[in-house]
């Protein structure tokens, strides 16, 4: 009995894997299947004969698709390093110091998860033209660094309360001024997390679609320029692009997994 | 403390205050002020349009029908995750790796991914073929098949968005402690028992970030729709980015996303209310 039911849970927990794993990895067929792959009937589960890098070759040095790539990364770096320059700050603050306006603070940052910010990315469009942001990736960076910052000055807050505020006491003891403290004592401690926070920043502003579309037109980012491109383009360049997108994403969540939960466990409080 | 160390806090949060008044507070002003006024005097005409336009009701109709099927579902597989991970034996890292790496998937990449499965010639097909249930290509994502069209998108946004919820709940089950369970056991709680009287009722916190975070997020619901259905199937952020891109009409896009942030809010407060009752009663 006990080795049946070890057998139908392992087959599930398999399956589950399977069902995560299957369709990217049918995803990457398509996109290195060219034209040939995707209208081939009926498909094989093995790469086959149409399977080449010609094809994600061909897709690559498609007009725009490049350039949206590089904007992307561009408004990823913006937003990782605007998230952490102003989130880590508070999330600093809300760790060391008991303060009034401590809780107002919380609430704010917790106000924004009910709201669908990227949504109010629509009335930026004319605001942005107003100032020459518009159409820029400086411009997405920004409503994607709204979208971050709430994650960033919460998960850095845990990472500092982590860190023992007698270490720092001690620094001060010794001679140390609260800046220099904190730089040779706490900083150390606290990179490999704020590193961690930084790549989920990137994620969220490489993944993010509506903004990033409705506030650029010629420079797009990767995810603006293939939902524009979407409905006239052929199967296999979306299979391409789609596969473009996810292959750094899953890096990073393999780069960062070590925090994922560090980082939802203290966003419940 | 001293005068300088009683500003510093002050200082820190500053700049993530003022940064989030420009890029969130200003906006949600703004959408709002869009949203009733036309060159300045105030109307309701978008509103109108909006509701008047022949894609609303379907948009809004598909809109809740996918909230509606797709959290509970994400909720109940994510719980069965996080139940299993926990017995897990060994191999803890990799599987958890695993099951978590939608997480760093677009929405529009989700989309494309099922659109790979599903299509005419997809490998779902050819499965289905190969077993002898369908004989040609057969189509899925068209106008003419909105059953199977709902189902295509259903799966692409529990496949992508699962993992979210899994990983809130696997931090909410690792706060609790062992001995609860443990005495459950030892009283001669079934597993079931144990999990429905004493897991469930401590994970209420973590379900209502859950749901909450999950609800808000679905009703934005829109590329993953977009790389399936293209317009065959109206959202209502779909049809705010036509209103916007397409017909630049900034008013009616205004007055949807003033809707979209309406309903986002009330489902909030519907999930703070009925969860928050409920784990007050308990203690």
């Amino acid at each position: 009995m006990k080795t049946v039911r070890r057998l139908v849970y392992a087959t599930g927990v398999v399956a589950l894997c399977a069902w995560v794993l299957v369709p990217i990895y049918f995803i990457t067929l398509g996109a290195f299947g060219g034209r040939a792959g995707v209208f081939k009937w009926p498909k094989g589960v093995l790469p086959g004969e149409t399977f080449s890098f010609a094809a994600m070759d061909t897709f690559l040095r498609i007009e725009g698709v490049a350039h949206a790539a590089f904007n992307s990364v561009i408004a990823a770096s913006i937003c990782m390093a605007l998230s952490i320059a102003l989130g880590a700050p508070a999330g600093y603050a809300l760790a060391r110091y008991s303060f009034p306006g401590q809780n107002l603070y919380r609430l704010l940052i917790l106000l924004t998860r009910a709201f669908p910010l990227a949504i109010l990315a629509l009335p930026l469009t004319v605001i942005f033209i107003r100032v020459g942001l518009y159409d820029t990736p400086v411009g997405v960076a920004l409503i994607h660094t709204a979208l971050a910052l709430p994650f960033a000055a919460l998960i850095s807050s845990s990472l500092f309360m982590g860190i023992p505020r007698e270490l720092e006491e001690a620094a001060w003891v010794f001679g140390c001024s609260r800046v220099q403290a904190f730089r040779k004592i706490v900083l150390p401690l606290a990179l490999p997390g704020i590193a961690a926070t930084a790549i989920f920043a990137f994620v969220i502003s490489w993944n993010e679609v509506f903004a990033a579309s409705i506030l650029t037109v010629r420079e797009r980012t990767l995810t603006a320029y293939l939902l524009t491109v979407l409905s006239e383009s052929p199967l296999h360049f979306r299979f391409a692009g789609g596969f473009l997108l996810i292959v750094p994403s899953i890096a990073f969540i393999f780069a960062v997994r070590k925090y994922l939960f560090a980082m939802w466990g203290i966003a419940n409080r | 403390m001293s005068g300088r160390s009683r500003f510093l806090p002050y200082l820190l949060l500053a700049p993530s205050v003022l940064f989030l008044a420009a890029l969130f507070v200003v906006p949600l002003v703004e959408t709002i002020a869009i949203s009733f006024s036309d060159n300045g005097a105030p109307t309701l005409d978008h509103y109108r349009r909006m509701a008047g336009d022949l894609n609303f009701w379907p948009a809004v109709k598909n809109t809740f029908l996918l909230v509606v099927t797709v959290v509970p579902l994400q909720v109940a597989i994510a719980l069965g995750m996080a139940s299993m991970l926990q017995k897990l034996p060994r191999g803890r890292d990799l599987v958890l790796w695993i099951w978590t790496i939608p997480l760093g998937v677009s929405d529009l990449a989700a989309g494309l991914v099922w659109l790979a499965l599903l299509q005419e010639r997809g490998y779902l097909n050819s499965a289905l073929a190969a077993l002898g249930l369908i004989d040609g290509p057969t189509q899925w994502l068209t106008y003419e098949t909105p059953g199977t069209l709902f189902v295509g998108i259903l799966l692409a946004e529990v496949w992508r968005a699962t993992a979210i919820v899994f990983i809130i709940l696997v931090a909410g089950l690792q706060l609790i402690p062992k001995e609860y369970r443990e005495a459950a056991e030892i009283f001669g709680a079934s597993p079931w028992t144990t999990f429905r009287r004493i897991t469930l009722p401590l994970l209420k916190p973590s379900l209502q970030t859950a749901l909450i975070l999950r609800t808000v997020l679905a009703f934005e619901v829109f590329a993953v729709v977009y790389a399936i259905a293209g317009r065959n199937f109206p959202v209502l952020v779909g049809e705010a980015y036509v209103w916007q891109r397409d017909n630049q009409a900034y008013g009616v896009a205004a007055a949807y996303a003033v809707l979209i942030v309406v309903i986002s809010l009330a489902a909030t407060v519907v999930y703070l209310r009925v969860l928050r009752s409920r784990t007050e009663e308990r203690s």
